[in-house]
């Protein structure tokens, strides 16, 4: 399939990148491209300028810092997330990662595009706003770190503005934590129907709910069994869309059960 | 300086080429359109069948969702590159000792994938086979011989 024509650069660095990217409104940052792409042949998307991300090897780390916080980078593949012996400090992470298509857009998509891209049936913005995960973001003026409940803003937007280069994901400690993510797709694998991620730790828990609104919509139950996740979720008051794969109702009953199913294997997997 | 089109520098199956491509052309394009190169197959253009899949330093990926100038500096590894002259690899003959292909069209695909797994995981169970070759749709769906072909190459070609 054709492209539309556009220009191409690969900055050798992270100021160069968001120099580039601030230079021109229609550029856009190209990370995996198992998006990107896609969405250019069918049009849906015609940058001006893809700014490659590609020789910026500082975006491609995991680090395990000695207080159990995770620091990831924004180019940190699925592959990568589940063969990281520090990414296994949250195992989470790598579990949902091995439910992301097949091996090719494993190998090739990355943390930051699946959260940047903000689709709401991608399955990281929820887990992310369960882990309550931090993002750093890089402009023209400096560094800003945002908290998940304020980056995902609306479908396909996030907190990264133009000109502006998302490169790090910060993941809290997952000491006394508990975490699981269930989901109904469409076929194994598949884009989510309904995903609910659930994080559990001492001081509470926390389900956020994804493809049921533009941005996870974030539950916090007063317990943990399965009667307050799911009055915890209908208080919500969820008003999902209706599509070929399942009527509104049927997307407010799964969250609610996905969301209880979520909370009992989190509580089970808290150490 | 962003540009529109890219002198790169790829190496493919063990050729080093030096062309000047469009930014907007596919890897797949690129192998296939200026290299000559066949073998890997346009199936739906969408990447979601796998027939373009090639191995680009040592990770399997779609062609189709990758522009031949990400590729510049790269080691390509395509379903070309598999046979020894007429030889083929156990993996090939397996495919053909088990009827492994109707049509054959996914079947550059289904290689590749099969070599990438085969590397990372020299005896895989079924379940790691079909987990394997899930990124590669077989319309005629023949899935069940080239499950049986991968296992019986895992097995040094016997079973």
């Amino acid at each position: 399939m054709l492209l539309r024509e556009v220009e191409y650069v690969r900055p050798a660095s992270i100021e160069d990148a968001v120099r580039e990217l601030a230079a021109d409104d229609g550029a856009r940052a190209l990370a995996g491209g198992q998006t990107l792409i896609n969405v250019m042949k069918a049009r849906a998307a015609s940058p001006d300028v893809l700014v490659d991300l590609a020789e910026l090897e500082e975006l491609r780390g995991i680090e395990l810092g000695s207080d159990g916080t995770l620091e990831l980078g924004s180019m940190v593949t699925y592959t990568q997330l589940l063969e990281s012996a520090e990414a296994r400090a949250r195992p989470i992470l790598g579990e949902v990662s091995a439910q992301i298509a097949d091996v090719q857009v494993r190998n090739r998509g990355t943390l930051g595009g699946n959260v940047c891209s903000n689709d709401p049936t991608n399955h990281f913005p929820p887990l992310m706003v369960a882990l309550g995960a931090t993002f750093t973001i890089r402009g023209a003026d400096g560094e800003r770190t945002v908290p998940a409940a304020d980056f995902f803003l609306g479908v396909y937007m996030t907190a990264v503005s133009p000109g502006e280069l998302l490169t790090t994901i910060i993941i809290p400690s997952g000491a006394g934590a508990g975490d699981a993510f269930e989901n109904v797709p469409i076929g194994r694998d598949g884009t989510c129907i309904v995903s609910a991620a659930a994080t559990v730790t001492g001081s509470g828990t926390r389900v956020a709910i994804g493809c049921v609104d533009a941005v996870p919509v974030l539950v916090e139950p007063q317990a943990a069994d399965a009667d307050s996740v799911k009055e915890a979720v209908r208080a919500a008051e969820l008003d999902p869309p209706s599509d070929v794969h399942a009527s509104a109702d049927y997307r407010r009953h799964l969250a609610e059960v996905l969301a209880a199913r979520a909370v009992e294997r989190a509580v089970k997997a808290k150490s | 300086m962003p540009e529109t089109s890219r002198t790169i520098t790829v190496e493919v199956n063990g050729h080093s080429y030096e062309r000047e491509v469009d930014a907007r052309k596919l890897l797949i394009h690129f192998l296939r359109d200026d290299l000559d190169l066949t073998g890997s197959h346009i199936g739906c253009d969408t990447g979601n069948c796998g027939a373009c899949s090639v191995i680009v330093d040592g990770m399997l990926l779609k062609s189709c969702m990758m522009l031949a100038v990400q590729a510049d500096g790269s080691s390509v590894e395509t379903v070309e590159g598999l046979a020894n002259e007429d030889e083929l690899v156990p993996l090939q003959q397996a495919f053909s000792d088990h009827h492994a292909l109707q049509c054959g069209y996914c079947t550059p695909g289904m290689l590749m994938s099969a070599t990438a797994l085969l590397r990372k995981n020299p005896k895989p169970s079924d379940d790691e086979i079909r987990k394997g070759i899930q990124g590669n749709i077989c319309r005629c769906t023949g899935y069940v011989n080239i499950v049986e072909a991968v296992g019986a190459a895992a097995n040094g070609g016997s079973s």
